[in-house]
């Protein structure tokens, strides 16, 4: 693998608008996912014959389902605001990862066969037809977009890019185009429950091996109870909490929360995933049959609460998605949010003075957060608005006495991706990703230098992942980023109940 | 579908270099990827890519990065029971490139 070709471009005091490099990123394709991968999600394997009018075809069927999309590809005005908002484009300066142009790539295609002007006069209103190299442009770019949804926030008409990008990763798929890292992993999460492809055997041998390392480290049995029965609480979180570093210490960190408070729950083998990479290829079938899973699980188990460990997307799904996928829960405890997340489980416990910190315990960190933007900018948490803003920084402020913000225009809902969400976290894909995380890693870069930041938190997996690997690239500690629930583990009192 | 040549015989690898059959593997197809991987295996590299392999044929699956750990501490040492020794032996991230030399398929997901 090419660890060291790749150089991350400099960091800069401020922001600056990059000089275009057209065609930059045009050969940097995700791999494609093979006939076995695409044939087992119900996909054709391979780019069909008639791939241009089935093409057209399948967008015909969803501008017909949903609405949204028609209105984004008709309303813009190509005003601009949304072009130097894309951390892709600040990254890479290809004038294709500019929000505006990248959803043209669709809407030119969509004015030539859906707009009566683009059907009488193509030229004058930027309407081209599906070319192959127009396709390839949409493999290329639309696969370079984390759906982050930033570009969103500053557009004046409220396009919703992401869902452009969906639209066009579902057209791809229909005709044989999906991409490896996506389609594989749903394919494992059907065959086996998560997207590791993590078996139940595995699954408990990792859990009791957890829970021996948590007795040696506090003394205390504290367990990571798996499918049982008549526990309150179902957990449902990402499986690279399992299996990953730093993710593990937030699983750790869940697992005392809920031995402090006294709240007996499980995990499910069944639904040992949160994560729902159906949305990200903008397959509503898939997402529910994914979502299915869930609400199997916590029938079966028979569990009162439903909560949510920290990743990002999966609690946009849960959040918004969720009661129209795989509701009603008119069966769960209606005292507490359905679903929860993790961190407003762990925020009531702490207003309500159920647990108590030695804050000391975290002394050896300044802390900082990173939104991840499906929960800043598509979801919720508490009954205030931005409670998904402030209820990880309250967390993290009762566990650890350091923490500073970093610039305002990087956080909340203005927060910029990591670079590699939106189903682009794969290795084929490593320089969009290491280019992608450089407003990022300025603003980091920022609050190192004025404050001596040495920890990153954030609530995603992908977030996780993502830093661990491009940190190095731009001379960071691996170890910056963590969850909140690791600073929460270090500093939770624990003692015999 | 790309290939490796080990001992004049193709193995079939995917695009990302990971051996395809895993029951084909043995140590010199290791010694073959882990060029790939600019890695000279040393007998704590093969501890690792060892360990990999028997926990894959019980699990179907490689260890998590802190089960690793645990078992390489308990063989090697507790100095060596921790990710950042594993980071030294396999540079690219232990689960993913040891994976590859030990014939495994790779590692998915959100890690």
């Amino acid at each position: 693998m090419a660890t060291t070709q790749l150089s991350a471009p400099p960091l800069k005091p401020y922001p600056v608008i990059p000089i275009l490099e057209v065609g930059a990123m045009a050969g940097t394709k995700s791999f494609p996912a093979n006939a076995q991968i695409q044939q087992a999600l119900g996909f054709p394997g391979e780019l069909v014959e008639d791939w241009h009018d089935k093409a057209i075809a399948k967008l015909g069927e969803l501008l017909g389902k949903y609405r949204s999309l028609k209105v984004y590809l008709d309303a813009c005005v190509h005003c601009g605001a949304c072009t130097d908002k894309c951390h892709y484009f600040l990254g890479t300066g290809d004038p294709k990862n500019m929000p505006v142009a990248r959803q043209d790539l669709l809407r030119k295609v969509y004015r030539r066969h859906f707009t009566w002007s683009g059907k009488l006069f193509p030229k004058l209103v930027g309407a081209e037809d599906l070319t192959k190299e127009v396709l390839d442009d949409w493999y290329s770019y639309f696969n370079q977009c984390s759906e982050c949804r930033r570009c969103s926030v500053y557009c004046p008409y409220g396009i919703d890019t992401a869902e452009i990008t969906m639209a066009a990763r579902e057209v791809m798929d229909s005709i044989g185009l999906g991409t490896k890292y996506t389609n594989e992993i749903i394919g494992k999460v059907h065959r086996v429950g998560n997207n590791l492809g993590l078996p139940g055997p595995a699954l408990q041998d990792t859990l009791s091996s957890i829970e021996e390392d948590l007795k040696e480290e506090t003394g205390l049995d504290i367990r990571l109870p798996v499918n049982e029965k008549g526990a309150e609480v179902l957990l449902v979180t990402p499986s690279a909490d399992f299996f990953a570093e730093p993710h593990v210490y937030s699983l750790m960190g869940y697992a005392k929360v809920f031995h402090a408070a006294g709240i007996s729950w499980t995990l499910s083998t069944h639904a040992s995933e949160a994560a729902n990479f159906g949305m990200f290829i903008g397959n509503y079938a898939q997402m529910q049959k994914i979502a299915t899973r869930v609400r199997e699980s916590v029938l079966d188990l028979g569990a009162k609460r439903l909560v949510v460990g920290e990743c990002g997307h999966a609690w946009r799904a849960a959040y918004s998605f969720w009661n129209t996928l795989i509701g009603p829960f008119d069966f769960l405890d209606p005292n507490y949010p359905v679903p929860q997340h993790i961190c407003e489980l762990t925020y009531d416990l702490i207003q309500r003075g159920a647990l108590s910190f030695d804050k000391g315990a975290n002394d050896k960190y300044v802390v900082t957060f990173h939104d991840s933007c499906n929960v800043a900018r598509a979801s919720r948490m508490g009954s205030l608005p931005g409670g998904q803003f402030e209820i990880p920084r309250a967390i993290i402020r009762a566990v650890a006495h350091k923490f500073v913000d970093m610039n305002p225009e990087t956080i909340r809902e203005k927060t910029f991706c990591c670079g590699g969400g939106g189903g682009i976290l794969t290795d084929d894909l490593l320089e969009v990703r290491v280019k992608g995380a450089l407003p990022r890693m300025e603003a980091l870069q920022a609050v190192v230098e004025s404050d001596g930041v040495n920890f990153m938190a954030t609530i995603c997996a992908i977030c996780k992942a993502q830093f661990s690997k491009v940190l190095p690239y731009y001379k960071f500690n691996m170890g910056m980023v963590g969850g909140v629930h690791q600073l929460v583990g270090n500093a939770i009192r624990l003692g015999p109940k | 579908m790309s290939s490796i040549e080990v001992n004049g015989k193709s193995y079939e690898t995917d695009e990302e270099g990971y051996l395809v059959n895993l029951a084909e593997w043995d140590e010199d197809i290791g010694k073959v990827l882990a060029q790939g991987e600019n890695i000279d295996m040393t007998p704590s590299h093969w501890e690792v890519v060892n360990f990999l392999r028997d926990y894959y044929n019980e699990f179907q699956i490689a260890p998590a990065v802190r089960v690793l750990t645990k078992a390489i501490g308990k063989k090697l040492g507790p100095d060596k029971g921790n990710s950042q020794y594993l980071y030294e032996l396999f540079p690219y991230g232990p689960a993913k490139q040891a994976c590859k030399i030990a014939g495994l398929p790779k590692p998915t997901g959100c890690i």
